[in-house]
């Protein structure tokens, strides 16, 4: 070994490989592609990880403040595509990918799709409340648009047996993932739609990867689905998985087996509302009739039916009563006007000049018929006829003698005695 | 008999429109007892549907001419 050559620092030597990576510009921005192992974030934000693939490691950094911008929580076993620079520090010796961002691999395009297409889809109304259709209540058939071998069916063809064996399934068997499963997925409904096939369609897979699941997220599938005139229930993946057609679908189930629960009634439930109704009928129809037998009971109790006669004999007795009244009213009227008339006769009575002639007085009419009632009046010889209490006697005037003028004041007092 | 012709959901619309009309109680006696005979025959008959109910399942393909082509479905378990 010759020491012609120069004899540097760790330190030295660490600064210059820094030197040289940070002078190669390849290095400066640089897109990796690799399986995240070991993980680790630390109290300080930082997030310490490596990078792997079949047969090499990269360590990487994340600090904190580009971690902040990760969309989705990162995990040991995660592909991914990562883009920084690598240098080294010096102290350790160590180069490293200093990450800036961090996209899950081939998912990261997918997710920007599938937002595009939803955001597309939303705006043109495919999602509209308005525009899904209710669930028929029983259905008679059911279009099963999944594939025909694997869980799925299997689950749901056993659920819709046990909860509504009335229903006919039809199975339209089709490719669910892979290469060209979104066009015989859309195929299947619109074929659905155009023979009318069923009542309903269940259209589904169980879970898988997103990219296992992307081809229910077809904009063709998407658009067949909301021209399905047969009502529609999407069941694809498991609870968390969304795919668009879950938004268009009529109704969203969560997995192949909750759609086949949502889609039919439960026969045992049914059984239970049957014998409810059942019972309510009975209960209404004995309800009726025992109300029927109440209103004929109390008609058959009534007065007019058990004693045909009494209206009548009530009638004859008002009748009567009137008839009373009416006499007694009349007796009552007449008896008053007797006794008025009564008094007006002895009133006239009292008066009457006959009463007078009764007790000695007299009057005398001449041949003409005038009350006498002077002696002037009278001639010598004159016929007279003296009206008594019992009749008339005719006289002749024999004499005539004029009282003195105070006689006749004597007698005219006398004559207002005798009035009073 | 008409109630037979039904379908189950009609069958079933109608069993719930007789019990709602019977509780309400405004139709005459001869009314609720043909609506309550009519009731009791298609519970009875939805009960009978339930009953021999059998589930089938058809599987569907293409036919030369578009025309779905049924045959009964046999499972493949994995």
């Amino acid at each position: 070994m010759t020491r012609s050559q120069p004899v540097y620092t760790v330190t030295q030597i660490n600064t210059y490989i820094k030197s040289v990576l940070d002078g190669d510009p390849r290095l400066f921005g640089v897109y990796i592609r690799g399986e995240v192992s070991n993980y680790k974030k630390y109290p300080s934000g930082h997030h310490y990880f490596s990078l792997k693939d079949q047969t090499g490691v990269l360590r990487c950094v994340m600090f904190r403040s580009n971690a902040a911008r990760l969309r989705f929580r990162l995990e040991s076993g995660m592909k991914v595509i990562a883009y920084g620079k690598i240098t080294t520090f010096p102290r350790d010796g160590q180069y490293q990918l200093y990450v800036n961002a961090l996209t899950p691999d081939g998912v990261g395009e997918l997710y920007v799709a599938f937002e595009q297409l939803k955001e597309k889809l939303y705006r043109e109304g495919l999602f509209s409340a308005e525009h899904k259709q209710p669930i028929p209540r029983y259905p008679s058939s059911i279009a099963l648009i999944t594939s025909s071998a694997g869980a799925a069916v299997h689950d749901m063809i056993r659920i819709l047996g046990a909860r509504w064996p009335m229903a006919t399934i039809k199975l339209l068997p089709v490719r669910v993932q892979g290469q060209g499963a979104a066009q015989e997925l859309t195929g299947a409904v619109r074929y659905a739609n155009r023979w009318k096939l069923a009542d309903l369609i269940i259209i589904g897979r169980g879970g898988g990867s997103l990219e296992d699941l992307w081809a229910f997220n077809d904009e063709q599938l998407a658009r067949a689905v909301y021209d399905s005139v047969i009502p529609l229930v999407s069941a694809v993946g498991h609870e968390p998985d969304v795919t668009m057609i879950d938004f268009v679908a009529d109704l969203r189930a969560a997995t192949p087996s909750n759609g086949a629960e949502l889609a039919v009634p439960d026969q045992i439930e049914l059984w239970q509302h049957l014998d409810q109704l059942t019972l309510r009928c009975c209960q209404s129809i004995t309800a009726h009739l025992h109300q029927k037998k109440r209103d004929l009971t109390r008609l058959q109790q009534s007065k007019a039916l058990t004693e045909p006669m009494y209206s009548i004999q009530e009638r004859r007795a008002f009748l009567d009563h009137q008839q009373r009244r009416l006499i007694h009213g009349l007796q009552q009227r007449l008896s008053v006007e007797k006794t008025r008339f009564a008094s007006f006769l002895a009133a006239l009575d009292a008066l009457s000049p006959l009463k007078v002639l009764g007790r000695g007085y007299a009057f005398a009419k001449n041949e003409q018929g005038e009350v006498v009632t002077s002696v002037a009046s009278v001639e010598l010889g004159e016929r007279l006829s003296l009206r008594l209490a019992d009749g008339t006697l005719g006289c002749t005037v024999m004499e005539q003698n004029l009282f003195e003028e105070t006689e006749q004041m004597r007698r005219s007092h006398g004559c207002e005695k005798e009035i009073i | 008999m008409a109630a037979k012709k039904k379908s189950f959901e009609e069958s079933m619309t109608r069993l719930e429109e007789i019990v709602t009309a019977l509780e309400r109680g405004e139709s005459t006696l001869e009314e609720s007892l043909s609506l309550f005979e009519e009731g009791t025959k298609l519970a009875a008959s939805c009960s009978k549907q339930l009953d021999q109910a059998e589930q089938k399942v058809l599987k569907l393909s293409k036919g030369s001419d578009d025309t779905p082509v049924e045959q009964p479905f046999e499972e493949n378990l994995p």
